[in-house]
């Protein structure tokens, strides 16, 4: 069986340790933060210019002036800040945020990314991912292993216009866990239920298979 | 004290004029500058760049300007959540500058603080670097981007006083701070406007040096633009 994507964000927020400041993307992502360990400390920024996100307010204190990137309002935790979006992109570009994790339309067996532009269909613009992913150390991107069509989104490269170059490390899909390696996609865990077979019929990009993959635990 | 106070919206905004170029403050619809947009609206000023992160929704924000064909060109990050903006886009009725958010507020702050350009990773082998000078640093490659130039900021703040001393609330914040003084001339909203020495210097957020002309803002709807709540245990 394949992930739903409330179990995608499951198997990411394994990702996630303690003391760690983290970047979640819109879509999938954000789902990340219900999943974390309750025992480990976090901090989650938005780009909008917040440290230490919490969760949506209680209906009626709902406040238009503390908001996240998805624009939805949000509440803050205990030691959390507010920054201008100079700042936000200064911690994001100074590597002082731990992990990003992002959305993404297609990814290339070298790590490129496009998630932004559908020339023609889509031209809603990049927000702040072209500086997350040129600058985070540690990108996890969430993505559905084929499009609509069955068609792979893993592939030798990609073919809409980019987002970043060479910048992806691993890949949380609804059929496996994958880490972008400079020979191709290494499979590290299958979905529950879903055979190595079927991962490499829907991966276009060259996908490296060593040995027995276990399943992934969520 | 140098005052900086102007008593109404129509004062602070004395000068526009067609073909301007105008910094706007704002995330979504979170921190804009309500109060300047409608009086900009109501000059029918023509033909504008405007440089904003996002380009409002239909029937608020710089969609008012929008739906009024008052603007030329936009330079945002994200402009996703409004039809007529996509519609005059697509038609070519409006020309459209999409750029890297952290890009889009290094722009502004090199120009608030006198650098010409700065040099980032974002966007480095995608078409946003293309034409742009590219540089290597310590292995890694990085885009020459331009500090902008702009005729007029508008900026929203929460709390200000007549020297221009300006506090920000939230993430109302945002893109506000770094737009002061990077425009010929700063005009600054607030909610609230006390008397020069009612702030505590040390809270002071943008000190008044960066504005030129502040005012009360008459009315702050304060629109939300993704309501999202839970439940009550």
């Amino acid at each position: 069986m394949s992930l739903t994507k409330q179990q995608i964000a499951q198997r990411i927020a394994k990702e996630v340790k303690d003391g760690y400041y983290v970047n979640l993307g819109i879509g999938i992502p954000t789902l990340v933060a219900n999943y974390v360990r309750e025992d480990i400390s976090v901090e989650f920024q938005s780009e909008n210019g917040v440290l230490g996100m919490g969760p949506f307010p209680f209906e009626g204190e709902e406040d238009a002036d503390i908001i996240n990137a998805g624009k939805q309002t949000i509440t803050t935790l205990p030691g959390a800040s507010f920054f201008d979006s100079s700042l936000s992109f200064g911690m994001i570009r100074g590597q002082h945020v731990d992990l990003t994790i992002l959305g993404a339309m297609e990814v290339a067996q070298n790590g490129d990314i496009a998630n932004w532009k559908i020339p023609g269909k889509m031209v809603k613009g990049m927000g702040g991912a072209m500086d997350l992913v040129s600058s985070a150390e540690n990108i996890i991107v969430a993505m559905m292993h084929t499009n609509r069509a069955g068609k792979s989104k893993l592939l030798k490269e990609c073919s809409l216009p980019l987002t970043g170059v060479q910048c992806v490390k691993k890949i949380v899909s609804n059929l496996a866990v994958l880490e972008v390696t400079p020979e191709g996609f290494l499979l590290l865990e299958r979905a529950p239920g879903v055979s190595v077979e079927e991962i490499q019929a829907a991966t276009e990009g060259k996908l490296i298979v060593n040995g027995d993959i276990p399943e992934m635990v969520v | 004290m140098i005052s900086k106070k102007v008593d109404s919206v129509s004062k602070a905004l004395e000068g526009v004029k067609d073909n301007m170029t105008f910094m706007l403050g704002g995330f979504g619809l979170c921190g804009i500058p309500e109060n300047s947009i409608a009086e900009l609206v109501k000059r029918n000023v023509k033909r504008l760049t405007c440089i904003s992160n996002n380009a409002g929704v239909d029937d608020f924000g710089l969609g008012l300007l929008l739906q009024k064909h008052q603007i030329k060109k936009m330079v945002s990050s994200y402009v996703g959540e409004n039809d007529e903006f996509e519609r005059q886009m697509l038609s070519g009725e409006l020309e459209v500058e999409l750029i890297p958010q952290g890009t889009l507020a290094e722009r502004c702050r090199a120009a608030q603080v006198g650098l010409p350009a700065v040099y980032t990773p974002a966007g480095f082998g995608t078409e946003v670097a293309e034409g742009k000078e590219t540089r290597e640093f310590d292995g890694k490659m990085y885009v020459l981007e331009h500090a902008f130039k702009a005729d007029f900021a508008f900026v929203k703040a929460w709390k200000g006083d007549e020297a221009g001393n300006l506090i920000f609330k939230g993430t109302a914040r945002n893109f506000n701070p770094i737009m002061c003084g990077a425009a010929k001339v700063t005009v600054v909203e607030v909610e609230e406007l006390l008397p020069a020495g009612e702030l505590d210097p040390n809270q002071i957020h943008i000190p008044g040096i960066f504005v030129q002309r502040i005012f009360q803002g008459e009315k702050f709807e304060k629109r939300i633009e993704q309501r999202t709540v839970r439940n009550k245990k």
